[in-house]
């Protein structure tokens, strides 16, 4: 049990663990349900502590790429300075007006693709085809129309969080059941009451989904506002590292990255899943 | 008294569904329809729920005209169709949120209680069986007390001994409000153990062939000579409504009561 404890994390997996040692009290089979997670580990541990050897023996000079000790030195000084949290707080802040804009009328003009066919055959062309544009293709005309400060990076994170959201809302509503919409209209619902009786509760599961593919997307295009020029935000610790030529920076940048981004994915999951606990599906881990 | 009054069906495509249908349900009666594919019955189901329009006709409870979905009709479709994000309580609320609280509470309570799943009521529908999800689904049908009830073969995906606890769940609940009950089944059986009156449809278009009275107190033995005659006869009935060649001059003559 103390292996499973420390490899598995989460909760649920840990009532499962402590179910199956309950009904089979012999101890193996725990730990064979831990070992794909321990497998997993074995390569970048093995990986990392290989490097910081290699390092430390002067079998390589870890100068471009500095061993993880340096790594978490960087990470550990700009914490505790102070300048990391700027950095998160300034990164943290775009990604969430960004994705504000962007899941609010991603949610709206999905809806809109979703409820009205006409709407979808006047605007869908359009929307996928804009769609179909790299992120980073924006940056010189947004660059140009709104300038280098706030309102460009925003925009540009809004774009990359509006399309996914747009496309899962709209294919959830097209993809509601005809059968129960039948069932709200036998028992004569005004359009409000259908809207969010019937049409909200059923489109939530997929609207949870597109807001956190979203989210992702809009952490993509952070690092693409911020590389355009900023003066603060991790995005501008990537590009200072590249430019004091110190990769440590560069990669505690990046594991900021990604612990901001897991962060707020989390944050998302856990607001969603209490409302979709109903859901006939496989407890997935996306 | 729900009547039926000449009802018509012509879809777009130029297909005759329904063609001059007549019935004059008793209230509190039950009457079971029966007839081949094809012969309307769903969609005569679906014009009496308002959920589609009739071409020519008129559909009356009370007299009053059923124009669209109406308080005074239910119905129980051939799946459960209960709402997976609502508890089994919560759906059997679903058509009463206008009610009062307390008195809503009082519906559900008394309706699982006679569908015997009380101690479900706190459950996802996805955690019932087909059986106890359609037992959900009638329930919810009644709690609003309509004064007919739809039921479009609400057991057809049952197994029979399902089928068998299902119909005396039915006869209960009927009982605490006996509304109007038509019930559209592909089943011979539960037509004749259930329905005051069989009518039986002829496909293409769909019309009213041959009305069978079963006078029988229930709960109904199926082990009595009378019901194997009443079978037999709605069978006949069937079996001739199929035959395309032959003419039926007068088909709703032969429509004798049987007793046992």
């Amino acid at each position: 049990m103390d292996a499973s404890t420390i490899t598995k994390p989460r909760p649920s997996s840990l009532a499962a663990e402590a179910a199956d040692a309950a009904l089979s009290p012999t101890a193996p089979r725990s730990a064979v349900r831990a070992r794909p997670v321990v497998l997993g580990l074995v390569l970048p541990v093995a990986l990392a502590l290989g490097w910081e050897a290699a390092v430390r023996l002067g079998l390589a000079q870890g100068r471009l790429m500095p061993p993880p000790s340096r790594i978490f030195e960087a990470f550990w000084s700009l914490a505790r300075t102070g300048d990391l949290w700027t950095h998160v707080g300034a990164t943290l802040g775009r990604v969430l007006a960004g994705f504000a804009f962007g899941a609010l009328f991603g949610t709206a003009v999905g809806a809109l693709a979703g409820a009205s066919e006409r709407f979808r055959w006047f605007f869908d062309p359009t929307l996928q085809a804009l769609r179909s544009v790299p992120s980073i293709a924006w940056v010189p005309l947004f660059l140009l129309w709104f300038g280098i400060f706030e309102t460009s990076k925003i925009i540009l994170i809004a774009v990359g969080v509006f399309f996914p959201v747009y496309l899962g809302v709209a294919g959830a509503i097209e993809g509601i059941d005809r059968k129960l919409l039948e069932v709200g209209r036998v028992f004569r619902l005004s359009g409000f009451a259908m809207v969010r009786r019937v049409l909200l509760p059923a489109v939530l599961p997929a609207w949870i989904l597109a807001l956190r593919s979203g989210l992702g997307l809009g952490f993509m295009f952070v690092v693409a506002a911020e590389l355009m020029g900023a003066s603060e935000g991790l995005g501008y610790l990537l590009l200072d590292g590249q430019q004091m030529g110190r990769p440590d920076q560069i990669l505690a940048a990046i594991i900021a990255f990604a612990l901001l981004g897991k962060l707020c994915d989390g944050v998302l999951v856990a607001i969603g899943t209490p409302l979709t606990a109903w859901q006939d599906t496989r407890r997935g881990r996306l | 008294m729900f009547v039926v009054d000449r009802l018509t069906k012509t879809y777009a495509d130029g297909a005759r569904a329904l063609q001059s249908v007549n019935l004059a349900v008793e209230e509190g009666e039950i009457l079971a329809v029966v007839g081949g594919s094809g012969c309307g019955k769903t969609t005569l189901l679906r014009l009496v729920a308002g959920l589609d329009a009739a071409s020519e006709g008129a559909i009356t409870v009370d007299g009053e005209p059923i124009l669209g979905p109406h308080p005074a009709v239910g119905i129980v479709f051939q799946e459960p169709r209960l709402l997976p994000w609502l508890t089994v309580a919560d759906n059997v609320a679903f058509g009463i949120q206008d009610l009062p609280r307390a008195e809503r509470r009082d519906r559900v309570v008394q309706a699982l209680d006679k569908v015997g799943l009380a101690e479900h009521a706190r459950r996802w529908p996805r955690e019932l069986s087909g059986g106890q999800q359609q037992r959900v689904s009638i329930a919810r049908a009644l709690v609003a007390r309509p004064k007919v009830l739809l039921l479009d073969e609400p057991f057809s995906a049952l197994d029979a001994f399902t089928r068998a606890s299902l119909h005396d769940h039915l006869l209960a609940l009927w009982e605490a409000s006996r509304p109007t009950v038509v019930i559209v089944t592909h089943d011979v059986e539960e037509a004749v153990a259930l329905a005051d009156r069989v009518v039986v449809m002829r496909p293409r278009p769909g019309r009213v062939f041959e009305t069978i009275s079963v006078r029988a107190a229930r709960p109904r033995d199926k082990l009595a000579p009378g019901f194997d005659k009443a079978k037999r006869r709605v069978l006949n009935a069937l079996d001739r409504s199929l035959r395309p060649t032959e003419e039926h001059p007068n088909p709703t003559a032969g429509g004798a009561e049987l007793w046992w």
